[in-house]
């Protein structure tokens, strides 16, 4: 019946699927590669003054323009992916290890323990995130470590919700019930029972979590409280460029393209590989 | 005469994951004559419920009608358009779903979606159409006609909610109506209400209908003509009763000795072997425990029983009973809180933290969906090595022959070993449950509903492996469930659950006859038979008080509201003591006693 249309339909729509679902991970891992290798690939020291005007356009000598100093964008963005994805990385894993761990002793032992935790996590869920970011590094100062642990201790309420959830509706299968009634340890039933049969919606959640992470970092860095100068990551070079805005300069948008970049890649790499993944789960 | 339905050549294909193409339903033909009932019956993946659908021009997702045709009166359904096949769905076609309880809106009441069809197809006004109701109501004897459209969903019982999901398919007086299991998912006592109030609306309305069941007893009272299907493939048709007699194709003939489940033998006599587990004056449930040791909600009250040495003891309730629930606590995962079990003589701690790493060897559970027993990211032969690597410490090259001789034990080919559950089929998972129960060498094995999601030729086969499994190793099993004819295939004793008390304990032997609890005779009663008749001949429907509340009462007997025999004053005041009869019965019942 339908048969002989459906294909031909969806056709187009799959070859922007299969396009998507090789640069989405190529983009991610640029990132992370310039991440790790940004300031050696750069084409020009990141903090060197270049023989250029301010706010420069985009020429062949300067790919992506010059900013306020008249320094090379390019080199200025490959050396912040460094900050930027790397402390939006550490804050990450942080928040959802913490999370998955919290979940699922939550869910294995449940009672009171549940309880507990759960009331106390709730009750941070329920400060703004950027308040709650802005407080915790006015008061302690904005150093790295400081920004890591902040960023890990906001997202690793909603992180511990999810997978709670998840661990909680997978502890109530029978299996988990024979582990029980043979006396295996709590750890064990979290971590051989329960853990491997929630592996897609983790990651499903890791990416998710790490792009929050990207966003409020770039906040945090607009309004000044993130990575400090002479550091840069993509939301403070946003914040030092806003006086080139009037100019039209280059310098404005091009961080802002780098987040969304990576946000939005990280965001459809998950999603085809998880879709992927629940596919093969159910044959 | 034309025949209503005519499926001529019906193929089906379904999408696979690995993106190729499958038939599931391979050149099916059949046709029905009007006024008469078609049954469809064969085990999961037969293509029985992707057939009737199909009859109302429905592939579901993934599937689609590759060719083929099907004709209901004048109009071809395989032509039809979307257009065409609204007008066709719900007006010409009606279909009545396996659970009632998911296919009810728990939102809206009732009556508005009894008759929602009818308003949609404009067949009627409104007011018209709640009187339609009413009757259909009326007819299928469902109780407060007249007030029960008014209310929603969750507040009536499942049984009810089944027939007035039969009212709301031939509200438009349908030329075919569907029947998809349509009983499966209810307790026996309740399916023969049910299936009488179907019997009576098919007569009376002369409705041409398809049946589809796997369970060849209930097919039996209602198909003038069965189609036996095994992997989209029709094995025969035939008249209902020249299938039942004279099965021609081989298949049939498995199906029909899989419906009444021959005795196994059993490895013990009739005498009374030292008891291994006592359980007594066992309460159990939900909830803060009072002084008393009631918890608030109590699902078990003052068990008392005992399962002799190498003894099989059958426990047997409808859903809710607290069955379940009864395995639980025995195996320690829910705490009794009241009362003690007792095994080999040991007083064992009410949860599994007080019990020694031994004690929980000797108990093994063995669940009733393999599918969720079996964690689905873990190989089977880790699946059965772990419990040998905890209770006796067994590493490599032991630990692998270990699991090979248990696979082998379980009738499995060792290359299950290396591969996922999922990967198994249900019959194969159900065997890999009982491995790795084995291969704790447990004294005592608690069997819940082992067999209740399998179909009959598959479960046939699983209680043929527990039989063996009885009589080579000398196991003592409690076997919980639903269905009487697999208790009595199988156990030594009954035990018989109401409302979470012990109503009735009795030898197998005695089932037939002596007398029983007015429940116990219920439940007897209730077991279709495999014979055309059996609806109209059973007594079982005159049993119970018909739409009797099932409300509780708190001190007397707890069948008190359906009870036939009760007497206000007595019965729903104190709660009967089991009492011994004739043929070693022991019922609690206080009007068995006063006859």
């Amino acid at each position: 019946m339908s048969s002989t249309t459906l294909p031909v339909a969806r056709r187009p729509l799959a070859l922007l699927f299969s396009i998507g679902r090789l640069v989405m991970p190529a983009i991610v891992l640029f990132w992370l590669a310039m991440a790790f290798f940004g300031h050696w690939v750069a084409p020009y020291d990141p903090a060197g003054i270049q023989d250029a005007d301010l706010f420069e356009g985009i020429s062949r000598k300067f790919w992506l323009g010059t900013d306020y100093f008249g320094r090379d964008m390019l080199s200025r963005i490959l050396a912040g992916a460094r900050y930027t994805v790397g402390i939006s990385l550490m804050a990450t894993s942080l928040a959802v290890t913490a999370g998955v761990l919290l979940g699922l002793a939550a869910s294995a032992i449940g009672g009171f323990f549940d309880t507990a935790v759960s009331r106390f996590l709730d009750a941070l869920i329920s400060i703004p995130s950027k308040m709650f970011g802005l407080v915790l590094v006015a008061a302690f100062g904005a150093s790295i470590p400081v920004l890591v642990l902040t960023l890990a201790v906001i997202y690793l309420p909603g992180c511990y919700r999810i997978n709670r959830s998840v661990a909680v509706n997978v502890a109530a299968l029978d299996f988990v019930a024979v582990a029980r009634a043979r006396g295996e340890s709590t750890f064990y039933i979290m971590i051989r029972e329960i853990l491997p049969n929630m592996v897609g919606p983790v990651l499903a959640d890791f990416g998710l979590r790490f792009i929050y992470v990207v966003l409020l970092l770039s906040s945090l860095s607009f309004l000044g409280l993130g990575v400090q100068p002479p550091e840069a990551d993509w939301g403070s070079l946003v914040r030092e460029n806003m006086p080139g805005l009037p100019y039209g300069a280059p310098a404005v948008i091009m961080p802002a393209i780098a987040i969304a970049s990576l946000t939005i890649a990280v965001n459809l790499t998950i999603d085809s590989a998880f879709g992927r993944h629940a596919r093969e789960g159910v044959r | 005469m034309e025949p209503l339905i005519d499926i001529r050549d019906l193929r089906i294909r379904a999408h696979t994951a690995e993106g190729g193409d499958i038939e599931i339903v391979k050149g099916v033909s059949f046709s029905v004559r009007r006024g008469e009932v078609m049954g469809l019956i064969g085990e999961s993946g037969s293509g029985k419920t992707t057939i009737a659908l199909a009859t109302m021009g429905y592939a579901r997702y993934g599937c689609r009608i590759a060719g083929g045709t099907i004709r209901i009166g004048e109009t071809m359904v395989t032509g039809l358009d979307e257009k065409g096949l609204q007008r066709l769905r719900g007006r010409k076609v009606a279909y009545i779903a396996q659970s009632a309880a998911a296919s009810f809106n728990p939102s809206r009441p009732i009556m508005a979606q009894v008759i929602e069809s009818a308003l949609i197809h404009g067949l009627m006004d409104e007011a018209e159409a709640c009187e339609k109701a009413v009757g259909l109501f009326r007819a299928m004897a469902i109780p407060h006609p007249e007030t029960i459209g008014n209310r929603y969903p969750h507040q009536v019982s499942g049984g009810q909610l089944q027939r007035l999901m039969a009212a709301m398919a031939l509200i438009t007086d349908p030329d075919v109506v569907i029947f998809d299991e349509p009983t499966t998912a209810l307790d026996v006592t309740t399916q023969i209400e049910v299936l009488k109030a179907f019997k009576e609306a098919i007569r009376d309305r002369n409705t041409t209908g398809i049946y589809v069941t796997h369970d060849l007893a209930v097919i039996a009272q209602i198909a003038d003509s069965i189609t036996v299907l095994r992997h989209g493939e029709v094995q025969e048709i035939a008249a209902t009763p020249d299938l039942l007699a004279r099965p021609a194709h081989e298949y049939s003939r498995k199906l029909l000795a899989a419906a009444e489940p021959a005795l196994r033998a059993s490895p013990v006599t009739g005498e009374a072997s030292a008891p291994l587990l006592r359980v007594s004056g066992m309460s159990a449930g939900y909830g803060l425990v009072d002084r008393d040791g009631m918890p608030a909600v109590p699902v078990l009250r003052d068990i008392e029983l005992t399962i002799g040495k190498g003894r099989a003891l059958g426990v047997i309730g409808e859903s809710g009973c607290g069955k379940s629930t009864l395995a639980r606590v025995i195996a320690g995962l829910t705490p009794a809180s009241r009362g003690t079990v007792t095994l080999d003589g040991v007083d064992l701690a009410p949860g599994i933290a007080g019990r020694s790493r031994e004690q929980l060897r000797e108990i093994q559970l063995v669940f009733q969906m393999a599918d969720t027993a079996l964690n689905p990211k873990v190989p089977i032969d880790e699946i059965i090595g772990r419990p040998l690597t905890f209770f006796f410490g067994m590493k490599g090259a032991e630990r692998e022959r270990r699991v090979r001789e248990l696979l082998d034990l379980t009738h499995l080919p060792a290359s299950v070993g290396d591969r996922l559950p999922g990967d198994l089929s249900g019959g194969q998972k159900q065997r890999v449950n009982f491995a790795r129960a084995l291969a704790a060498q447990p004294k005592l094995l608690l069997c819940d509903e082992v067999t209740s999601a399998l179909d009959t030729v598959v479960a046939a086969a699983i209680l043929d492996l527990m039989a063996e499994l009885r009589r080579e190793l000398g196991l003592t099993t409690m076997f919980i469930s639903h269905d009487l004819k697999t208790i009595r295939a199988i156990c030594d004793d009954i035990m018989v659950l109401y409302s979470g008390r012990v109503v009735e304990t009795m030898p197998a032997a005695a089932l037939e006859s002596g007398r029983h609890h007015p429940y116990a005779t219920l439940l007897l009663g209730s077991v279709p038979a495999l014979r055309t008749d059996w609806l109209e001949t059973t007594p079982a429907a005159s049993l119970q008080v018909q739409g009797g509340p099932p409300a509780l009462t708190s001190g007397g007997c707890a069948f008190f509201p359906r009870c036939l025999l009760a007497e206000p004053g007595l019965c729903d005041t104190s709660v009967p003591p089991l009492r011994a009869y004739p043929g070693g019965i022991e019922a609690a019942c206080f009007r068995l006693a006063a006859e």
